[in-house]
């Protein structure tokens, strides 16, 4: 142990899975969440693991998790309990805007005052895959805030991280209290136990309204991608390759 | 009319291709806008101070220079710091930057700073009256949006490659300014930098992506797709999650929903089977090839030219006809 305590807030959304096909809702400007499987966010997850990894290796500490969302998000959030968190947050709205700033404006007025050493992200969401509420709440907050880490370290008031840039990779340091947006590589989330699960019933999850202020970024339309024309087999083995070779200079011209 | 600013990204003192795509995308918000002036901040280690050419070739009308030593990386604080100064005491319409590593961090950073509604990772721009619109792919590249920002300014991050820097010569007037942040006093202290492949274009910016997958069977075996993308000469390097999971690449390869997206003008797929969370990573790609030993592999749903058979027997030969197709013009 040794490490001091350290007080974690790990934001979180909830999100539909990934892997599902997406229908167009009647709307036009948002999908059909008829059968959609929704969850923690696949980066929030990494970072709620991350979280709580820190406070177990140093013993103590709290971690706290938070979301703006619809009283649905309460789910996401009793999972988060459930895997460890200590309690949690609903900052409540009917539905998350698209605006970020507006969301992490929300998120900071929440931390503010919550004596947070550490305050956690995943480095974006799937669905608005924007990336930008966890490094605007920095913003707002003045905390310094690193982004797209992969490894995180937390000692004697200073953390330390390695971050995933283009082509290379960044290991850095910084003073507490600070910012971090998650990426793959921390652990895998933990899938909570029997016993995390009932004890999750009894922890505090609490909801209040979300201060979004003036949201200015708003969808207009949604619409599917058009579908790539269907794929196309030209051969075999190596015999294939001068049929593909001139294919590529004569047809696709990148050669 | 509406002038916009861009924040025109350097590595060591040379631009990226992104900060030309910005100044392009930029160039066409204020010519819709009813022809206002595109102004850029270049912020580096002595010498920058040489890319205000370039951006003038290609739409700028004035270029603001932050020279200082401690800029040599990019230093976001106070690149921030100076870059929403110079934002505010402009009056622009909007601030363009590139979607990548370093406009990712920039862009919500100056929003919070001016207050100012963000489109992050945006593949079109539109402007009709006081209305500025654009798209932006969302669900990982499986919806598209269009978002309406409302009010001014706005903060606007292009996708890399969704814009085409284009010649639209002037000779920008440059100014030199000082730093709204002390670049030394950064919190976040970079101690190491660990590099990746050397002499390889970035995944962001290569015109050409060769990647590869379990079907190569051995870490060993990943030579035959660095081999192929010699041969090309200007292919970056990628992989699927399973191979940067398995640790035959750096996690910093990995092409994927959870890792990078890209859209080359060729992708060549080796030895994947086209997993939907690789799908989303490499979909937009122009034209995409694929050798896999599975015909039935989903990697050939998008494939526009697929080979079924063996890649270490099928990638060698295409390296060698490739070089030869490349050497005779």
């Amino acid at each position: 142990m040794g490490a001091p305590a350290v007080k974690i807030a790990v934001c979180i959304k909830r999100t539909p899975d990934s892997e599902s096909r997406f229908k167009i809702a009647s709307s036009g400007i948002a999908i059909d969440e008829a059968g959609l499987k929704f969850d923690i966010d696949d980066f929030a997850g990494y970072a709620v693991e991350a979280a709580l990894q820190i406070n177990e290796k140093s013993g103590g500490g709290e971690t706290v998790v938070v979301a703006v969302g619809p009283d649905a998000v309460q789910e996401s959030l009793r999972k988060a309990m459930s895997m460890g968190a200590d309690r949690a947050v609903q900052l409540k709205v009917d539905a998350v805007p698209a605006d970020g700033l507006a969301v992490a404006k929300a998120l900071a007025a929440e931390l503010k005052d919550g004596g947070f050493d550490l305050i956690l992200f995943g480095k974006h969401a799937f669905d608005t895959s924007a990336g930008v509420v966890g490094t605007a709440t920095a913003e707002l907050l003045g905390l310094p805030c690193v982004t797209a880490v992969s490894q995180l370290d937390v000692a004697a008031g200073r953390g330390s991280a390695r971050r995933e840039l283009e082509g290379a990779a960044e290991l850095v340091e910084f003073p507490l209290p600070a910012v971090v947006t998650i990426d793959e590589g921390v652990a895998r989330p933990r899938y909570p136990s029997l016993k995390g699960i009932m004890a999750a019933k009894k922890k505090p999850l609490e909801s209040k309204p979300a201060q979004l202020g003036a949201v200015r970024v708003t969808v207009q339309k949604a619409e599917l991608p058009p579908e790539r024309p269907a794929g196309r087999i030209i051969g075999e083995g190596a015999a294939a390759v001068p049929e593909l070779v001139r294919l590529l200079q004569n047809e696709a011209k990148v050669l | 009319m509406a002038n916009v600013l861009v924040f025109a990204e350097t590595r060591g003192t040379a631009l990226r291709k992104v900060a030309l795509e910005a100044v392009a995308a930029a160039r066409g918000l204020a010519d819709a806008s009813g022809g206002g002036e595109v102004h850029a901040v270049v912020a580096g280690p002595s010498g920058i101070a040489s890319v205000a050419e370039s951006l003038g070739a290609h739409g700028a009308d004035a270029v603001f220079v932050v020279e200082h030593a401690s800029l040599a990386d990019f230093e976001r604080e106070s690149i921030a710091a100076t870059v929403a100064d110079k934002a505010k005491q402009g009056g622009y319409r909007a601030v363009v930057l590139g979607f990548s590593t370093q406009g990712r961090d920039l862009g919500p950073r100056l929003a919070a700073k001016l207050d100012a509604p963000i489109g992050a990772d945006v593949t079109e721009i539109s402007v009709s009256g006081d209305a500025l619109t654009v798209k932006h792919p969302g669900y990982a590249n499986k919806v598209a949006l269009t978002l309406t920002l409302s009010g001014s300014p706005v903060v606007v991050s292009v996708r890399p490659g969704a814009f085409a820097a284009k010649a639209s010569p002037r000779t920008a007037r440059t100014e030199r300014i000082q730093p709204a942040a002390d670049p030394a006093a950064a919190r976040v202290v970079v101690k190491q930098v660990v590099e990746g492949a050397k002499g390889r274009p970035d995944l962001g910016e290569a015109p050409v992506i060769v990647a590869g997958g379990r079907g190569l069977k051995a870490a060993e075996n990943f030579k035959l797709v660095e081999e192929l993308a010699d041969a090309f000469g200007n292919a970056a390097v990628g992989a699927t999650r399973a191979v940067t999971d398995d640790g035959w690449r750096p996690h910093s390869d990995q092409i994927g929903q959870t890792g990078r997206q890209v859209s080359p003008q060729l992708y060549v797929a080796v030895g994947i089977s086209g997993a939907i969370q690789h799908l989303a990573g490499m979909r937009t790609s122009k034209t995409i090839v694929a050798i896999n030993k599975d015909k039935d592999a989903p990697i050939f749903k998008v494939a526009d030219y697929g080979i079924v058979g063996d890649v270490l027997e099928v990638v060698p030969a295409l390296t060698t006809a490739v070089k030869a197709a490349r050497s005779t013009h």
